[in-house]
C-alpha cells in the first residue's frame, strides 16, 4: 500500500485542478469498478454493485490544499492567494511545484514592522527565478502545491497532501479487497473539498444515497503542548462524533463503533473542534442523508509534511470492509 | 442606451421590481418565455437552433444558463427619532465612509434625502479623522418630527444613491454597475440571433445578500454549464506597492478563476481564453480569491453546474458612483458572444484518461 501512497501523495492536485489526480486514481480503480464516471463537477464516482442493500456512499477527497498567482510584479516575483487554509508559518521557505513543474520557493519580504509576529500573506511571495515581469514563466491564475518527498519513518508516513490522498488510498485498497457486499457502494474520490466542499455535495446529490461516510485525516491532541484533543496517532482510525460543521448521525457512529468492537480493531472517538469534511455538505443534499465520517489521524495537518501512522491506515480499511460486508 | 436606464433604476435587494420591469421591458420580442419566479428571478428562455440529440437521459439540446443578478446594495431604514431622522442599516456591502453627505432616493416614491454630515465649521480637533459606524449616521427626508419621518419612510423602506448616469468620452460613470453592467451584457446577447443550444437566461435576486436568487434560478434551469456576467472590483488607482489591481479598466473582460465562492471551470475558461486569442479580444484574469459571485450558488445546484464568471471591470463599485470602459463592455459582449457560439458538447468532454 506504500507504493499507492507515494503515488497519490506526489501527483498534484489542488482545489479544481485535479485533472492530473483524477488519472492517476482512475487508473488504480478501473479494474475493480462495475462503472465509472466523472460527474459533472469533476469528482470521480466508482461503483460496484453488491446486492439490493443499501446504497452507501465513501467519500475521500482527492484535492489538495495550494497557492493560486494573483500578480506578477516588474522583478518577476509572484504574489499569491490560498486555495483552502493554509497557515504563513508552512509556507515560508517552503517550496512550491506549478501543474508543468515550474518550481518556486516562497519567500517573506525583509522590511517588517514586527518580526516577532507571524507574517501576513500579503508579506509573502514566491519566487520562480525570474527576472522580469515578461520572463516569468507562470502567470495570474496558475496553482501550485508544496513540494516534498514522500518519507516513511518506522510506523510513520510522511508526506505533503496526505489530507486527503490517505483517505483515497484507504477508498482504493477497501475497494480492490471488498469481495462481496450486500450494498449498492459509491466511492467518490470528490473535488474542491478544501475550498467549498462543493465536489462531495454535488456527486451525493446525484447518488441520493441512504448513508454516507467520508474519509478523512484528523488532527491530534498528542504533540508537545498540543491543544487538547483525544486523539492520537496509533491508536486506530477515529470515528467522528461531531466537528465545527458536522455532528455525526448517532446510528452511523454507533455501526462504526459496533463494527469495530466486532472486529477487534483498534478505534478512537473523536471530536474536532476546528474543521470539517465532505460529510457536513453531503449531510444536507436532497432531503438529508444520515452521514458520519472515518477520521485517520493526522499530525502537521496543512503542513508539507503531513504525518500518520501505517497501522491506523490498515485498520481503517479493515473497519470499512467490515462496514461494507455486513448486512 | 440600456445600460443608463438599468444603472438608474432603483434595486437594492430584495426590492429588484423597478430592474425587473427594465429587464422585462428589453427582453419583449427577443425571447421565446420570459416567467417570474417565486424568488423574483426573471427566467427567459430563448431556443437554440441545433436539432437536439441523445444527451444525459433523453433527447434534448445542450443548456446553458446565463446569469446576471438584478439587486444592488444600498440602505433600509430601520429606525425614526423624535426629530424626524430615519436611521439606516446597510443592505449588502457598504463602506460607511461613504455615505456621509450623500444624496439618497428613498423608498417607492423617490424621494430624496441626504444622509446628514456636521459641517466642517463645527468640527472638533481630530473629529474628521474618525470612521463614523452606520449606527450613527441619519437620513434627513425633511420629516419635522417622528410621525411626518414615518409616513414619508416607514420600517423597512429602501434606499438607493441618488445618481445620474452620464457618458465621460470613452468611459461611463452611474450607480449599480454591480451588476446592472452584467444584465445589459445579458441582454444584448439574448437580443442577438439565436445560438446553437438552448439559452436559458437569469436575471437574478438577492446576490448581495448571499447568493439568494440565482441558488434557485440554477436549481430551477439544471444546466450543463452556466456563465455568471458581473461588474467587478478595478482597484487600479495609483499604489505605493507592486500589487496586484485586481482588474484594470481598459485592459477587457476580467475572467475569474477562483474567488471566495468557487472555482471556475478550467474547459470553459479555455474556451474563453482561446476564443480571446484566436480574434485578438483583449481579456485579463481577475486577481484570484477576492469576492464572489452568483456563479458560487450556481456551481453547486443539484449534481453541480460547470461554471465561470465573466466580468466588466468598474472602478470604485459598491459605492455612490462607479466608472467603466466603454470598450470593456463591447469586448465582454463580443467575447461572450464568440465563445458561446463556439460552445458544443465536446466543450465539455473530459481528456481521456482524466
Amino acid at each position: 500500500m506504500k507504493d499507492l501512497i507515494r503515488k497519490l501523495v506526489e501527483t498534484f492536485g489542488p482545489s479544481g485542478f485535479e485533472d492530473q489526480i483524477r488519472a492517476v486514481i482512475r487508473g488504480e480503480v478501473e479494474p475493480w469498478a462495475d462503472e465509472l464516471r466523472v460527474d459533472p463537477l469533476g469528482s470521480l464516482v466508482v461503483h460496484k454493485q453488491g446486492g439490493d442493500g443499501r446504497r452507501l456512499v465513501l467519500a475521500a477527497h482527492m484535492d489538495e490544499i495550494g497557492v493560486m498567482v494573483t500578480h506578477v510584479d516588474e522583478g518577476g516575483f509572484v504574489r499569491f492567494a490560498r486555495i483552502g487554509g493554509l497557515g504563513t508559518l508552512t509556507c515560508v521557505g517552503a517550496r512550491v511545484a506549478f501543474e508543468h513543474g515550474t518550481v518556486g520557493v516562497i519567500g517573506i519580504e525583509g522590511k517588517r514592522e514586527d518580526t516577532s509576529k507571524a507574517p501576513k500573506f500579503e508579506q509573502l511571495y514566491i519566487d520562480v527565478g525570474a527576472t522580469n515581469r515578461d520572463d516569468c514563466p507562470v502567470r495570474v491564475g496558475d496553482a501550485a502545491v508544496f513540494v516534498r518527498p514522500f518519507a516513511v519513518q518506522g510506523r510513520r508516513l510522511i508526506a505533503k497532501a496526505m489530507d486527503d490522498r490517505i483517505g483515497c488510498a484507504v477508498l482504493i485498497e477497501t475497494l480492490r479487497r471488498l469481495d462481496r457486499t450486500p450494498h449498492d457502494v459509491y466511492f467518490v474520490f470528490s473535488v474542491q473539498e478544501e475550498t467549498t466542499l462543493s465536489g462531495a455535495r454535488t456527486s451525493a446529490y446525484g447518488i441520493d444515497p441512504d448513508l454516507a461516510i467520508a474519509v478523512d485525516v484528523t488532527t491530534t491532541g498528542d504533540t508537545p503542548e498540543s491543544r487538547p484533543m483525544a486523539v492520537a496517532l496509533g491508536k486506530g482510525p477515529a470515528v467522528k462524533v461531531k466537528d465545527s460543521k458536522m455532528i455525526a448521525h448517532p446510528a452511523v457512529k454507533d455501526l462504526l463503533v459496533q463494527r469495530a468492537k466486532e472486529a477487534d480493531i483498534p478505534f478512537q472517538l473523536e471530536v474536532l473542534e476546528g474543521g470539517t469534511t465532505d460529510a457536513a455538505a453531503m449531510q444536507l443534499v436532497r432531503a438529508g442523508v444520515p452521514a458520519g465520517c472515518l477520521s485517520i489521524p493526522c499530525r502537521y495537518v496543512h503542513s508539507p509534511s503531513e504525518m500518520v501512522d501505517e497501522e491506523d491506515v490498515e485498520n481503517s480499511v479493515r473497519l470499512l470492509l467490515e462496514v461494507l460486508q455486513a448486512a | 442606451m440600456i445600460l443608463k436606464e438599468l444603472s438608474e433604476a432603483t434595486g437594492v435587494s430584495g426590492d429588484e421590481g423597478d430592474v425587473r420591469a427594465v429587464v422585462l421591458g428589453a427582453l419583449q420580442g427577443h425571447v421565446d418565455e420570459v416567467k417570474v419566479d417565486a424568488m423574483g428571478n426573471v427566467l427567459a428562455f430563448k431556443r437554440g437552433t441545433a436539432r437536439p440529440s441523445t444527451f444525459k437521459s433523453g433527447r434534448r439540446r445542450l443548456r446553458v444558463m446565463l446569469d446576471a443578478h438584478m439587486d444592488e446594495v444600498g440602505l433600509m431604514v430601520v429606525g425614526h427619532d423624535s426629530d424626524g431622522f430615519l436611521q439606516m442599516r446597510n443592505v449588502g456591502g457598504i463602506d460607511p465612509r461613504l455615505l456621509p453627505g450623500t444624496l439618497l432616493r428613498v423608498g417607492p416614491e423617490c424621494i430624496y434625502g441626504v444622509v446628514g454630515i456636521k459641517p466642517v465649521h463645527l468640527l472638533r480637533e481630530k473629529e474628521g479623522d474618525k470612521v463614523p459606524r452606520i449606527e450613527e449616521l441619519v437620513i434627513d427626508v425633511g420629516a419635522k418630527n417622528k410621525d411626518e419621518a414615518k409616513g414619508l419612510a416607514p420600517l423597512g423602506t429602501y434606499a438607493t444613491f441618488a445618481t445620474q448616469f452620464r457618458e465621460l468620452g470613452p468611459t461611463v460613470r452611474g450607480k449599480a454597475f454591480d451588476d446592472r453592467v452584467g444584465c445589459a451584457v445579458l441582454i444584448e446577447l439574448l437580443r442577438g440571433e439565436r445560438f446553437r443550444f438552448d439559452l436559458h437566461a437569469a436575471f437574478t435576486v438577492q446576490e448581495e445578500v448571499g447568493l439568494r436568487g440565482a441558488q434557485t434560478a440554477a436549481y430551477a434551469i439544471e444546466p450543463d454549464c452556466a456563465f455568471a456576467l458581473e461588474g467587478t472590483v478595478a482597484d487600479d488607482m495609483p499604489k505605493d506597492k507592486d500589487v496586484s489591481p485586481t482588474t484594470k479598466l481598459g485592459d477587457g473582460p476580467a475572467l475569474t478563476v477562483m474567488d471566495r465562492s468557487f472555482i471556475a471551470d478550467r474547459r470553459l475558461l479555455r474556451l474563453l481564453t482561446s476564443t480571446a486569442e484566436e480574434l485578438g479580444i483583449p481579456y485579463q484574469f481577475k486577481q484570484p480569491g477576492i469576492g464572489g459571485t452568483d456563479a458560487g450558488a450556481i456551481h453547486r445546484a443539484r449534481e453541480g453546474v460547470p461554471s465561470v464568471t465573466v466580468a466588466v471591470p468598474c472602478r470604485y463599485i459598491h459605492s455612490p458612483v462607479a466608472l467603466l470602459s466603454l470598450d470593456d463592455f463591447d469586448n465582454t459582449v463580443r467575447l461572450m458572444r464568440e465563445s458561446l457560439s463556439r460552445i458544443t458538447r465536446r466543450t465539455l468532454q473530459r481528456e481521456k484518461g482524466g
